[in-house]
Formats: C-alpha cells, structure tokens, sequence
C-alpha cells in the first residue's frame, strides 16, 4: 500500500461503493492481515452494514457442509435474496499455508452476481472460524449481501465460535460414525438452533435423527423457547432443503418476536468488542519491554523452586497499568 | 523360500492359481499382441486410417475419442470448444459412428473402444452401426473400457454418481451376457491410477478392489457370474522397478484366482484368469534428453513381458513434449520386436519362477494388496472409500511424496535431478490441430438435428427418462435413441436429468 | 498477522489430469501460501471470477490438453475488463517455444515445462509477489 495507503483506501471505499468486486475482495484482504489499515476499513464500512441475517454451518469434516450452503443459497437466490458466502478451511500449523477448497462445491453459484463467495484461512483461531469472520461479514452486508452463509472449518474440534458470529447455527450430522455422541461431546448441542441429520438415504439416518431429538428434548428448557427442529436432508440428491430453509426462517421469526433478534445483535457485539479488547490488551501487554525483562529474570526462580508461578503472575500484574 | 507351497502358491503355467501366467505355453505358443493405440480428427480421417491398417493385415482396432465424446458433450456444446477432435476422434451420434467404420466389416475386426462413463452409448452407436450392414450383435467382438471406478479414484472422467454409474454397468453387463457374447465388457484399468500418481502396490490394490466391485455388483444384479467374468479383463501400468512391477503382475493374478473361484464361487476356470493389457508408464518419461525415454520403455515393456501380459503398448520417446512423430512410433514398436524376436525372453515360460527375490516380491505386493482390500472393506466397500476420498487422498499423498523425493534427490531422475545436459534445449514440435475440424463436425451435428425425425427422438428420449427412473435394463432403449439418431449429448442430457452429475469433494 | 500469498489454482479443460495441479498446490501450501484450489474443469469466466472474489495475487492453470492458447488469452481478456489486471497468471504443461513466447506478450507472466522443480515456481511467485507489493 505505501505511503498513499490513505488515499488508496479512499479509491477502494468509493469503488466498493460503487459496487465493485475487486475493491470488494480486496478490501477483504485488509481486513484479514488486520492490524491498523484494517481498523481504518472498519470505521469506514461498519456503519454501512445494514444488519444481515447471519446463519453459521457447523459439523464434523464429510458432513455435507458446503453442499447444504450451496443449496441453501440456491433457493434463496430463486427468491432474488443477495447472498455472501464465507468459507473456512484450516490454515496449517506447520507452514502457515493453506488449501482452500470450498469453492469447489460452490461452483453452480458462478456467475450470479447476487453471489459473493470468499474463503478464508483459520490462520490460527481455533474456535472453527477465522479471527475476522465478524469483520468480513461486515464487509459483505455493507456490499449490499442480505444474507450472509458462514461455513466453519470442519475438522471436528470445537468448533463454538460460530454461536457469537451467527444468528442461527445450523448443525450438520451423519448418521454414521456416531456423530451425535460426538456432537455432544464437543458442545454443539448447546449452540444448535437447527439440526441436521444429513445422508437421509442412509438406513440408520431416522433412527439417528430421533436420538437427536430426544437428547434435545432432555434438556431443561423454559416454557415458549426456542426447541432446535431435526431435519432429514440429502445434500447429494438435494432433499428436505426446503424444510431445512423453513426451520431457518422459523428460527428467525422466533427471533424476530419479543426483541430477541435485538438482544442477540447486541449481545453478540458484546462479546466482538470484549474479545478485541482482550486480544489488543493481550499484544499490549506482551509487548511491554518491562513485562518480558521481568519474566525472563524471574523465571529461573521458578523453576528452582524458590517462587511459585502465582507470585510471579503477581508480580507481573504490578507492572501493567491500564490507562 | 519358507512357507512357499509350490502347487498352491505358484502351480505350473496355465494351472491354477496362475501366479506363472494364464497359458500353459505361453509366448512360446504365441507372443503377445503389440497393441499401439492412437486416434484423431473426424470419424471421415480415421476411416481412411483404419483401411490403411487393416490393408496392411492389422485385425484389430483401437479408438481414442476426442474430451467432448469421453464426457458426454456434442461437438457444438460449448463446454466442447477448442477441444473437438483434439486428442480422438469426435463421435456425436450413430451418424458419425457408421461414417467411422464405412466399409469395414464388423464380423471380421474386433474393436477396442477406450470410453467409460458414456460407454453404453458407444457400445449402442457400434452395435447399431453393424445392424445397419446386417451383422448380427453375436457376430461382433471387442472392448469397451467401462471402468467408471477408476475415473472416480484417478481419471477423473466422470459424468453421473457413482451408483447410477453402477447401474448402467451392471446392465450393460446382462446385456452382453445375453446378446453380445463375444464383447469384452470392463477393462478394468490400473494405468491411469498409477499415472495419477499411485505406488505400485496401490495400482495392484485399487485395481482389483474394482474389480470385485465389479464382480459383486453383477452377481448382486443377478447375472450368473460364470456368464459375466471371463469377460472381463485387466489394464496395467509398466513403471520403473524392475522387479516390483513383475511382482505386482504375477500377484495379480494370484488374488483374482483364488477370490474368483473361493468367495464369488465361479466354477468355469476361465472365470479365474487375470488377463491383462499393458502400457508402459507414460508419467515416467522426461522431457529432458527425451532419447533416454526409449532406455526406460525398453526396460519396462521387458517387465510387462517377464510378468505375463496378453498386449502391450509401448509409449514414443517424445509423448511429453507433444502428440508422437511417426519415426518416435516406430522405434516404440520396434522395441517390443525386439524384445519378441532379438532378445530370447520369450521361449522359456515365466522364467523367474522360483528366484527367491522375485517369490517373495510377489507374496509383499499380494499383502500389500491384502492389507488395503481389509482397509477399504472396513470404509463400506468401493464406493464409499471413494465418496470419502479415501483412493484420492492415498494417490495424492503418493504423488507428492514422489515429487519431494526427486526434489530433494532422494530418487534419481537421469537427465532431470542428476546427469543433467547444461544448457539444454527442449525442442517441442508443434502439433498443428486444424481448427476446420471443430468447425465441420459442429456444422454436421447441426445438420443431424435438422434431417432427422424429431418428433420420434422427443417420444425415444421421454421413453429413456422413464427407463432410468425405473428397474429396467437401459441398454435397448439406448439402442432405440441411436437408431433414430439421437446424439450421445442429448442422451447424457436425459440421464443426468434422472441420475444427476457427480461433482467431487476437495481431497488433499 | 500480515500479508500472506493468496494463489488460485485451477484446472481448465474438459481432461482430468490434475496431478500436477495438486502436487503444485501442496507444495505452495507447504511454503506457507494459501491456495485456493478450484480443480477440475474450469473456464476462464469461472476461474476470473473466483480469483476476483478471493484476491489472489497469482493465478496458476495447468494446461495439458493443448487448448493454451484459446484458455489463457481469454483470461487476461477477462481480468483486464473487470479491472483485475494485477492478478499475475503463471501456467505449466506442455506448449511449444513458439506459443510461450506468444503468450508472454500477450500477459502471461511465466510458463513453466515439465520436469519443472516446484521451488522454482515458489521462488518466482514470492518474487513476483514482492515486487508488487510496495
């Protein structure tokens, strides 16, 4: 960018404006590699975001994610609904490469401009997600997208960080393998709004879906909340996505009453800003030349023995000052 | 060698379990087929090459068709641009088809077609092009390639899922038992799975998981597997180690006997004969010093001959660079010649057997394979190991382990990685491709819809959907579409409307 | 975090050759890019669009069927139209001398034979990518 970064960013903004792609696209770059430049896109395009419907797509890796995306955003497309799409693969811990390879199962939306496709790396975050989702999300509301369809990484961790980006969480099963133990054992009953029971030609797939909905229904629930939907879907042979559109917008009207959807919006910003916040607190503190000196001399005491951890903590919480 | 129980294990040539080869003379009796496939331009071009072929006593042929043809578009789709008549030759209906083998008699050849997912349209083009010069179905002999599993694990020339594929196989199948006899109906191919980059006990393993998919499937349709299997027939890969490529040939067959005839309990002993084409390893030739490429073909049709093949095709020295001159093709098939008439290998009947290195070789690649069938048994079979992209990822892993490993010279390529020519220049004849080609073939399918009866392609086609949709054998109304000229594109269209289109996952 | 190298790599053409397609895009990956792989049967409006979306630096097609000269000049056509002439386009297979050198004038940035080693191929899209970027 240079030293006319500011003036570059101003040709960006206004073509991005004027509803380019590129400018679009590489603004969304910008917002990736964070840091100050990013924060300056951010003042310029939060206030355009118009409040898009946020749904987020989670499961195990094989479930038939992308596949239940790409249908989704076709039916909505048939409804003339703008769409942007955010998929998220795992960014190598060895390397720091990445093979993005969503796209692939995209690749019927090409060529609708009422379509924005972007794949992200985790580069890091292991939450399922990458650190500036939220961000891109932004950026793709305020490009104009009404919907926005957030695919998580999919390699069966926890992958929990989709339930404070998202207003609806779309949970992807397979009958096989057990997948509903697993789904519990990584805490994705919890954040479900929507479940999926994909591979609905499997033999075991009803019997799989009623396990589901039992395991749900055993949960203490007050009277009149939301009870999350099982759907049979088959990604392959594109069936039961109309139910699954339908339990989607359910969710969303059930939102939308008493205010839910606002105490949603606003506790989701809640916890962006709590968790900027603590990762910029985080750097400031890491970065402080006092914070490393202290650590680096007092750490041999540690290890000898003669202070325990917590005393150091102490000592290094003297030296922070939060101004 | 320990536990080596010579009747069981080896048996004597041409006795089960074949490990020392399908006949009992073998190349004693007679060498094996020198097979060199080719194919071009329009079905007009190729009729002219044929008669040239088959003047010269030539009696069997081998057609290549052009990406268009292999994946069910027209010549005038637009996905065909660019690439019409490229590398085979274009066939849009049973217009093109009899203009492809005008004057040529289909009770006194035999043909062999390499075409898998469209392959029952093919077959139906031929089939009717003999009808029309009044040659019985059970007069005509040949192969059509009708692998579609190993396009999902490796080719990639794919057109529907893979159960429908399956269905459409499996018929082609009962059809072929019951009116074709003499069509060799799957060449069940680990060429191209080792071309994709598989180790050579891969190719030997993934190859013969088909083929009991395959077996399976067709005794699963209720087809009597002694109708079925003897013809079938195998296609492999001559790669570079020596002796491990000898090995996988002879372990091959091994297995195939004794599943045939232990588990799927075929009774007619040509239902356990692992017959096998071969080709020499198109991926192992460089480049770079491209004279060198005659060397390794050499060595490696010479395996294929030591291991048992039944035919063999040897690549030209300079198929990296561009199509083959015609002085490259000579020298190739001068070297199975010579291999055949020079070199003595061929009068005495597997005569490896018993070295203690090439024994216990072949027993490493039949656990191998072992090992792999129980790994792809436990991902629920064939089908589902490839719905998981179990045969992807393992030939992708293979191959850039391959790649790292010439990389950092832990495998010598001569002339690439070491024995290097400084300052050499690769010169690449050009492959002129006459655009007209594309032109006219376009100009002849339009031509097609416009002549023939529309109204009763509209009524074929409608019966074809409901076909597909229903349990009934697919192959006589494919025959009805390509007897009133219906074009292999608006057949495929139909079938994807019924079947869908497989589109694969991304593997790493 | 800072800048990574984002590459598209695609496979144009109705052959399924995409061995070399997934060795590259390994390899990239493992010298720390982040490769948006399309795979198979591309055209250049589905591979202009793509790279347009995702703002890779580079694209990488693997041309095998002899259809280079139809696939990539359309692309620099189609990135030029809709202002994305920045996007490096690089390619490998099999093309004569002669066609190279067509195609480089043309806006192909490099084009690299078989037998390339794939350091190389990193080595010139950090280059590329480091000029660039001022």
């Amino acid at each position: 960018m240079g030293s006319n970064g500011g003036q570059d960013l101003q040709v960006l903004i206004e073509r991005f404006e004027q509803g380019h792609a590129t400018a679009a696209a590489r603004l969304i770059t910008i917002l990736e590699n964070g840091g100050e430049p990013a924060e300056s896109v951010m003042d310029r395009i939060f206030p355009k975001a118009r409040g898009a419907y946020r749904i987020g797509f989670t499961g195990p890796p094989g479930a038939g994610k992308s596949s239940l995306v790409l249908h989704i955003s076709q039916l909505l497309r048939r409804r003339d609904v703008q769409i942007g799409v955010i998929a998220v693969d795992p960014t190598s811990p060895f390397s720091g490469g990445a093979l993005l390879g969503d796209r692939i199962r995209m690749q019927r939306l090409t060529g609708d401009p009422g379509v924005f496709v972007r794949s992200l790396a985790s580069r890091g975050s292991l939450g399922g997600i990458s650190n500036c989702t939220d961000e891109v999300a932004d950026l793709l509301d305020a490009f104009g997208k009404e919907m926005i369809l957030i695919e998580t990484v999919g390699v069966g961790q926890s992958e929990l960080e989709i339930a404070e980006t998202t207003h609806t969480v779309v949970v992807i099963l397979v009958p096989e393998s057990g997948d509903g133990i697993q789904a519990m054992k990584a805490g994705l009953m919890e954040i479900g709004d929507v479940f999926v029971m994909n591979k609905a030609d499997h033999p075991d797939s009803e019997l799989a879906a009623k396990e589901i909905e039992d395991t749900l229904r055993l949960k203490n629930v007050p009277d009149g909340a939301w009870i999350p939907p099982v759907v049979l879907t088959s990604a392959l042979e594109g069936r039961g996505i109309k139910e699954l559109a339908e339990s989607i917008e359910k969710h969303h009207r059930y939102l939308e009453e008493e205010d839910r959807l606002v105490e949603k919006r606003r506790r989701i910003l809640r916890s962006r800003v709590r968790s900027a916040f603590m990762d910029r607190m985080e750097r400031k503190i890491w970065d402080d030349p006092s914070v490393r000196e202290i650590l680096s001399e007092r750490i041999g005491d540690v290890y000898e023995g003669r202070l325990s951890p917590y005393r150091l903590v102490q000592e290094l919480e003297k030296r922070v000052k939060i101004e | 060698m320990a536990n080596l129980d010579y009747l069981e294990d080896l048996g004597f040539p041409g006795e089960f379990p074949f490990t020392r080869g399908v006949y009992p003379t073998m190349y004693r009796g007679r060498f094996w087929t020198m097979r060199q496939f080719s194919g071009f331009g329009t079905a007009r071009d190729t009729n002219k090459r044929y008669h040239f072929l088959l003047d010269h006593g030539q009696t069997g042929l081998s057609v290549a068709f052009d990406m268009p043809t292999i994946m069910g578009y027209d010549s005038d789709h637009e996905r065909s641009e660019g690439e019409v008549g490229r590398c085979g030759v274009a066939i849009d209906s049973l217009r093109d088809m009899e203009i492809h083998f005008d004057g040529i008699d289909l009770a006194k050849i035999t043909t062999s077609m390499t075409i898998n997912a469209p392959a029952s349209i093919l077959l139906a083009f031929y089939l009717c092009t003999g009808e029309g010069k009044g040659t019985g179905f059970d007069q005509m002999g040949g192969t059509i390639q009708n692998d579609i599993l190993k396009e999902y694990i490796a080719q990639k020339s794919w057109i529907f899922p893979p159960e429908p594929s399956m269905r459409i196989i499996t018929d082609i199948l009962a059809f072929c038992s019951d009116h074709v006899p003499r069509w060799n109906t799957i060449s069940i191919s680990g060429y191209h799975i080792r071309e994709a980059g598989s180790t050579a006990a891969q190719e030997l393993a993934f190859t013969l998981a088909d083929g009991f998919a395959y077996v399976e499937a067709g005794i699963a349709a209720g087809i009597d597997v002694d109708t079925f299997a003897p013809r079938l027939s195998f296609f492999f890969n001559a790669h570079l180690d020596f002796f491990e490529e000898i090995a996988k040939y002879r372990a091959a067959r091994r297995i195939w006997a004794k599943r045939m005839r232990d588990m799927y309990g075929a009774k007619d002993p040509s239902s356990w004969l692992l017959r096998f084409h071969t080709q020499t390893a198109g991926c192992s030739l460089t480049a770079q010093q491209p004279e060198n490429n005659i060397v390794r073909t050499a060595y490696q049709a010479l395996s294929a001959v030591l291991g048992g093949t039944q035919s063999l095709h040897t690549n030209s020295m300079d198929e990296t660079l561009a199509l083959p001159s015609e002085k490259a093709v000579r020298i190739a098939l001068r070297t199975q010649q010579l291999i055949a008439h020079e070199t003595g290998v061929a009068n005495t009947i597997d005569p490896l057997a018993g070295s203690y290195f090439i024994e216990a070789k072949t027993r490493e690649m039949e656990e191998k394979a072992q090992e792999y069938f129980r790994k792809i048994e436990e991902l629920g079979g064939v089908i589902k190991a490839i719905e998981k992209g179990f045969f992807q990822k393992e030939i992708g892993r293979a191959a850039y382990e391959y790649q790292k490993a010439v990389e950092e010279r832990r495998k010598v390529i001569v002339g690439v990685n070491r024995f290097k020519l400084e300052g050499e220049k690769l010169e690449i004849p050009i492959l002129k491709i006459d655009h007209q080609v594309e032109l006219d073939q376009r100009e002849a399918v339009r031509k097609l819809r416009e002549e023939r009866d529309n109204d009763k392609v509209a009524r074929e086609l409608e019966r074809l959907k409901e076909t597909a949709a229903g349990p009934d054998n697919l192959m006589p109304v494919i025959l009805d579409c390509a007897r009133c000229y219906c074009t292999e594109g608006e057949i495929i269209q139909v079938l994807k409307e019924v079947f869908g289109e497989y589109q694969e996952p991304p593997f790493f | 975090m800072g800048k990574k190298i984002r590459v598209l790599v695609a496979k144009p053409g109705l052959d399924g050759h995409d061995r070399g397609a997934k060795v590259v895009a390994n390899a990239l990956r493992d010298a720390g890019m982040e490769v948006v792989y399309t795979g198979l049967h591309q055209t250049p409006e589905m591979i202009a669009e793509s790279a347009i979306q995702e703002d890779v630096d580079v694209i990488g097609l693997s041309i095998l069927s002899g259809a280079h000269l139809t696939m990539f000049p359309r692309l620099v056509e189609l990135l030029a139209e809709r202002g994305a002439d920045h996007i490096k386009i690089i390619g490998g297979g099999i093309i004569p001398d002669e066609d190279i050198a067509r195609l480089e004038e043309m806006g192909v940035s490099r084009l690299f034979g078989p037998g390339t080693d794939t350091r190389d191929i990193i080595e010139f899209i950090r280059k590329s990518c480091a000029d660039s970027v001022s």
